[in-house]
């Protein structure tokens, strides 16, 4: 199957799980049906070995995954996706996946989903030394060394490369499907690398999030502390840098500003004593606090400046926006006691706005009477989650307005959640083929 | 006090509290002024809810961050009055400041600038070597950082030579017979850090194998662009005089801190190896958490803010560097006002997210 060349091309490469047999052998595996017994025992062995050790309870991020592969877990995705329609489905064959290099378990649900559609898998994990890529390559190692995983064994290759590219060629070129995540950047290099005639290809591209708050119902809430842990975990936990993460925060209702004060204030707390902050991320927000300020306020285009000095590193930002121009700001810089927590009042929705969100506990907050001003926002396609506290049905109107983004509406607190159907994509559908029988 | 009278203050005769009045009085009006005139500045300043009545000092002042200058395009005059700009030297592809000089601001940082060096060097021009190549200074409509400083500091020499070629080799020859026409004097020698060690000590070292010596007793060398580069090859500030004392007898040697932000107000390192703020300038370090001011010998980011800034809003900065104060207006040196030490970048924040990162986002800033 492998020439001598292909598997010098792997020479390179360090297997944490697998070798290159083992990827030589994937060509030639049966694909296997979504959801098959073995597959789900092995993932539910290696959720049972992550439980039980004390390393990987350290983790919130890696029990949330063994919680995710346990059998009555995945047995529920399996009554969900499960279609009786009278065909035949089967995984598409060799999913080869590039993870993102600075979500440490992401690389674990990719590689689930890859194997509950009955794929065989390589998985490329972060080159950064994550405990959490240890431990759970770990477990699956664990799991698979047992004699009644040694079928489900041939399925699974995790491993880390650099950047060459006649790897990602080798494994393209093997691949029913490749799965990329880590953003535009890592989308287009990877595009370097021919795929088969029929191969399929899902991207993760760069996305941003936000979130909408009726703050009469927020006022209402008895436990405004959990909601503050549901919105930390939802941001700071990933340093509000995950595609997921709101970096924009839309205020409905009367109650707005008791219901910022209340909200804000419990979140700062909690921020003070959980989350880690570096010393550059205050000299980050504030230049993204001048930048917002000076979009808003004062920008007049060319006419502002005699001979249209428009300089050449004018931000890009600035450059791209539709700007107001009109010399007034009405952008604040809410007054803040320390660097860990800041918010940007910002007048009007514009287009381009998501040049200036920020991260690590930056964000954009604006008051907003009817739901249909965050319309032009929510057309950009970049746009993935809206977070939301209160009743889902006042995002509706927007989300039936036939605008190009928003792929998820979720309760604030579960952003993180991972799902077969992720990113506007139905993973099952696109791990997955059909054999269409008709009787 | 106007600008003028400032520039007639010994550089180093102020203690704190005069020197704060001044300043103060100075900032807040070239706050007010580039309120006026840069729109962008008076945005932020809006958006920050700035009350000049509330200023009581100069510490209460708000600061830009100096990257800020890497992405827009600031100015409080109009382009036709615009006679230079400076770009602070970044590697390919990475956003560089713009700053926009006028005639007045240009001409103060000169005046400043032979202030403050003259203070250390004394005054009268001495003949002078640059360590570097004539070409970094070719285009004289746009200056890097390292051009300007070559500029800025040639106005020190009487003759002057570059010691090395556009290669970056020592020019032994031409050096020999430059030291010895000037045999007796004392020479003033300049360079970036990073270029002295590597292109200039280094070939010393070398030659003085071949048994070829330079005697450099009479130098002083005035340095600066920064140690990043040097804490690859582990050369502390003690090990890189010490070094360059033994092989050729420099012993003046001053580090100094500066940026193209803030050109013309720079901060000398004395006899005793501190760094000195003079009285058209300050530092005030700032903790990273809530940007309060440090108390002596705590670590923080440096905040810098001159006098002399009218054409574009940089007189009161915040950089991506940390340092230490170290004490005011009691160095041995005699010098009064702040004397610190500055630590380096801050380090680039490591932070999660679903993007992988590819390139650096911020460069250094003093390239050498």
């Amino acid at each position: 199957m492998m020439g001598k060349e292909m598997m010098e091309t792997l020479d390179g490469v360090s297997f944490l799980i697998g070798d290159k047999d083992i990827v030589a052998g994937m060509p030639c595996l049966p694909a296997r049906e979504p959801f098959d017994g073995a597959i789900l025992d092995m993932l539910n062995d290696v959720s049972r070995i992550l439980m039980a050790g004390r390393e990987a309870r350290e983790y919130p991020d890696v029990v949330t995954f063994a919680f995710w592969i346990r059998r009555s877990s995945t047995l529920k995705l399996k009554e969900r996706f499960r279609r009786e329609d009278g065909n035949i489905r089967f995984g598409r064959g060799v999913a080869f996946h590039i993870a993102p290099s600075n979500v440490p378990v992401n690389f674990a649900y990719s590689l689930a989903a890859g194997l509950l559609t009955g794929n065989a898998n390589i998985v490329r994990v972060p080159s950064k030394d994550f405990p959490q890529v240890r431990i759970i390559a770990g477990a699956f190692a664990e799991a698979l060394a047992t004699e009644k995983n040694r079928e489900a064994a041939a399925y699974v290759c995790l491993l880390k490369y650099g950047r060459e590219k006649d790897v990602n060629d080798l494994f393209s070129s093997i691949a029913d499907t490749r799965i990329i995540w880590g953003g535009d950047a890592t989308v287009e290099e990877i595009r370097k690398s021919p795929l088969g005639a029929r191969a399929g290809e899902v991207t993760f591209a760069d996305r941003f999030s936000i979130a909408v708050v009726d703050s009469n119902a927020y006022m209402k809430m008895d436990d405004k502390d959990r909601v503050a842990e549901d919105f930390y975990n939802d941001t700071y936990l990933t340093d509000q840098n995950a595609c997921t993460s709101p970096r924009l925060v839309a205020w409905m209702g009367n109650r707005r500003e008791e219901a910022k004060d209340e909200f804000w204030g419990r979140l700062h707390r909690l921020v003070k004593r959980k989350y880690h902050f570096q010393p550059i991320q205050g000299v980050d927000k504030l230049t993204g606090s001048c930048l917002a300020s000076v979009v808003y306020g004062a920008w007049e285009g060319e006419n502002h400046f005699p001979g249209g000095a428009k300089a050449g590193q004018t931000a890009a930002c600035v450059d791209r926006l539709d700007t107001l121009g009109n010399g007034e700001s009405g952008v604040r810089i809410e007054p803040h006691t320390d660097n860990l927590l800041v918010r940007v009042k910002i007048p009007q929705i514009l287009d381009g706005l998501m040049e200036l969100k920020g991260n690590s506990g930056y964000f954009l907050e604006y008051d907003c009477e009817d739901i249909m001003e965050l319309k032009g926002l929510c057309s950009d396609s970049r746009c993935q989650t809206v977070a939301y506290i209160g009743d889902v049905g006042m995002v509706g109107p927007l989300l039936r307005s036939g605008i190009k983004g928003i792929d998820r509406v979720v309760p604030a607190g579960r952003t993180m959640d991972f799902d077969l159907i992720w990113d506007g994509y139905d993973l099952y559908g696109r791990l997955t083929r059909v054999i269409d029988l008709i009787e | 006090m106007t600008i003028d009278d400032i520039m007639q203050i010994p550089p180093y005769s102020l203690g704190k509290d005069e020197k704060g009045k001044i300043l103060t009085e100075r900032l807040v009006d070239l706050t007010e002024h580039h309120r006026e005139n840069c729109p962008e500045y008076r945005a932020i300043l809006e958006a920050m809810g700035y009350d000049g009545r509330k200023v009581r000092n100069y510490k209460d002042l708000p600061f830009l961050p100096v990257r800020l200058f890497k992405e827009l395009s600031l100015k409080s005059v109009p382009q036709e009055e615009v006679v230079k700009t400076m770009t602070s030297s970044g590697t390919s592809g990475q956003a560089v400041s713009r700053i926009y000089l006028d005639r007045t601001t240009s001409a103060n940082q000169q005046k400043a600038m032979v202030k403050v060096v003259s203070d250390f060097t004394g005054s009268g021009r001495m003949p002078m070597v640059i360590l570097d190549c004539p070409s970094v200074v070719k285009d004289r409509r746009m200056f890097s950082a390292r051009g300007a400083g070559i500029l800025g500091f040639s106005i020190f020499g009487a003759k002057k030579i570059y010691a090395l070629d556009d290669e970056m080799r020592l020019d032994v020859d031409g050096l020999a017979a430059f030291l010895e026409k000037y045999n007796g004097r004392d020479i003033l020698l300049f360079g970036f850090t990073f270029m002295v060690w590597q292109h200039f000590y280094k070939e010393l070292l070398r030659l003085k194998g071949e048994r070829i010596t330079f005697d450099l007793s009479r130098g002083i060398l005035i340095h600066g662009g920064g140690w990043k580069k040097l804490v690859s090859e582990a050369v502390s500030p003690e090990e890189f005089h010490k070094r360059l004392k033994d092989v050729c007898g420099l012993d003046r040697i001053h580090d100094y801190y500066g940026m193209v932000e803030q050109t013309g107000c720079i901060y000398m390192q004395c006899e005793y190896g501190h760094l000195h703020a003079s009285v058209f300038s300050d530092v005030i370090m700032r903790r990273p958490l809530d940007f309060s001011e440090c108390g002596i010998g705590e670590k923080g980011i440096i905040q810098v803010v001159s006098v002399l800034p009218e054409s574009y809003p940089g007189h009161s900065l915040l950089t991506e560097d940390e340092g230490i104060l170290l004490g005011e207006d009691d160095c041995p040196c005699g010098r009064k006002g702040k004397y610190f030490e500055v630590l380096g970048r801050l380090k680039d924040a490591e932070i999660r997210g679903c993007s992988d990162t590819y390139a650096v986002k911020f460069g250094e800033k003093y390239d050498g």
